[in-house]
Formats: structure tokens, sequence, C-alpha cells
């Protein structure tokens, strides 16, 4: 290539996606990259708070210790989140709704640890898009069964089919895509920071990784998960 | 040949910022947003934390094609599908 894209030769920007090993299946070969491991990191400090929350609760005392506290706070919070918009189909969907938020929220606030966050990949947010896809048809089909889910394609009128099922393909697309993208310029933003301004990125960059991070992950895993229990809300609702 | 690629890379620099003009259009809808949203807790204090969710749900949904130009802009930046 020439030198007229200097940004992608400069090799101290880094927000790529890389390959650590390969290995064959099937004849194909088949890459373990970044995000594989750090996906495997927010697993694992999932998995441990887990452990530790079950054993807060299973030892519970009658007043709550500081860890103890923390835990119901978080499910408290996440309870009253899903019940405040899914009302009489909370009860179902809290755990799905639960996982998916904290599993979102620790994704994006991994780059304050040095780790280029999982959502930043296409593979993660399309997968939790797919996952969400396949839980309102599955209910659609379950609550309003197949005869309202012909009259909910057939709309207005039936020649309009098309487009309704066009429809129901972008939501995952874009429930998708609206997470990737916010989270993947926060990174390109913070790569070109510390990459062009290498000099005088002393402390301020503090600041923008309070709003690249913090802030714009806590908000893109509200809306996720707002956008996943209205829609399969609005699958369950029979009319 | 040399010029070819170079002419191509640079055809997609420009395509790249003509690309992230679609910022503007969300820009406005989530400014309008927002201004609304403080008109309404002005009116009515007592509810603002639901004006707020509100707002921010409207407003995500509203930056999507602002993204998807973003998306296309650093596809042409850092992919390069037409300089190959």
């Amino acid at each position: 290539m020439g030198q007229g894209v200097l940004l992608t030769e400069s090799a101290d920007i880094d927000f790529m996606i890389h390959g650590v090993f390969s290995y064959e299946l099937f004849g194909q070969t088949v890459w373990i990259t970044t995000t594989h491991i750090c996906v495997l990191i927010v697993m694992l400090v999932i998995i441990a708070f887990c452990l530790a929350a079950n054993r807060a609760i299973k030892y519970a005392s009658e007043v709550p210790g500081t860890f103890q506290n923390i835990v119901e706070l978080v499910v408290e919070m996440l309870d009253n989140m899903v019940g405040g918009v899914m009302g009489k189909f909370s009860p179902k969907f809290r755990n799905y709704v639960g996982t998916i938020f904290i599993f979102i929220f620790l994704s994006n606030i991994s780059g304050l640890f040095g780790l280029r966050p999982p959502t930043a990949d296409y593979g993660v947010t399309f997968a939790l898009g797919i996952m969400t896809f396949t839980l309102i048809h599955y209910n659609q089909f379950k609550y309003q069964k197949v005869k309202g889910v012909i009259a909910g394609l057939c709309d207005p009128w039936p020649i309009w089919a098309p487009i309704n099922m066009i429809g129901e393909i972008a939501v995952p697309i874009s429930l998708s895509l609206r997470l990737f993208a916010n989270v993947l310029s926060g990174t390109v933003m913070m790569a070109l920071i510390y990459g062009l301004l290498s000099k005088i990125a002393i402390i301020w960059p503090a600041a923008l990784h309070v709003y690249f991070d913090l802030f714009s992950g806590a908000i893109q895993t509200y809306v996720f998960c707002m956008l996943t229990m209205t829609y399969i809300s609005n699958a369950c609702t029979t009319d | 040949m040399e010029f070819n690629t170079n002419f191509i890379l640079g055809c997609s620099a420009i395509g790249a910022g003509l690309a992230v003009i679609a910022g503007i259009g969300p820009g406005i809808g989530q400014g309008i947003a927002a201004g609304h949203a403080a008109a309404a807790v002005g009116r009515n204090p007592g509810a603002k934390s639901d004006v707020t969710s509100t707002m921010l749900l409207g407003q995500a949904v509203a930056e999507t094609t602002g993204l998807y130009g973003l998306l296309v802009a650093m596809l042409l930046l850092f992919v390069k599908p037409l300089g190959k």
C-alpha cells in the first residue's frame, strides 16, 4: 500500500483484533483471537463474582455486610428495571435480561482495565442480537399462535407482508450494530489519542475514559436491555 | 498499477469523510429530543427520572443512522475494500 493512508501504517496505533494462535478444524484454519481471550477474562470475573455472591447469600445475616449489600443492590436494581418495563411477564425474562445486562456492562467497561472490549467485535454483538431475535420469535409463536403471527405480518394489507418481514429481520441487525459501533468508536478514539498524542497524553485521557468507557458503555447496555425487553413484551402481548 | 492504488486510497479517504456527514442528522435529532426533555422536566419536575430514561432510549435509537455512516467510514479507512 502507498503512504497515502498514514494511520494504518503507523505501528503504535492499534485497535484491530489480533489472532493469538490458530488450529485446524475440518480442514479450515480457525483463529483464537484477542476477543476470545477478553470474553474469557470477563466470564472468569463474572463467575468469581457469582461464586462469592452465592456464598454471601447462603450464609446471609440479618444485618447485611458490605458484599451482601452490593449483591442485593444489583439484584434489586435488575428486578426493578425488568419489572418496570415488562410488567406481568417479568418473572420469566428476569434471568435472561439480567445476564446480558451484566455481561454487556462488564464487557463495555473492560476497556478501562486495558482489555480490548469484547463488544467491539461484531461477532459478539451479533450473537447477542441473534439470541434476542430467537427469544422474540419463540414467544411470538407461543403467545400469539400461528394465526396471530400471520395477522401481524399482514398488518394493514396482505401486500405489506414482505416489508414487515424485512422489518423483522432488521431488528437483530440494528440492535447489534448499534452496540458494536458505539463501543468501537470509543475504542478507536482512545487508540488514536494514545497513538498520535502519546507525548502529551499524560493524565487528561482519564476524563475521556470516563465518557467513552463508563458513560457510553452504561448507556448502551441500558439501551440494549431496554429494547430487548420492549420487543419481547410486544411479542408476548396478545390483542 | 502504482497510480491506480494510490488514487483509489485517496478516493476512499474522501468517501470516508463524506460518509461521516451522516452525523449531522442524529446530532440535530438528539438536540431536539434533549430540548423537549428539558422542557418536560421544567413543567413536571416529579417525572424527571422517567423523562430522562425515555429521552436516552429515544436518543440512542436516533443515533443509529449516524453510526451507520461511521461504520462505512471505518470500513473505507481501515478495511480498504476498494484498494485491494
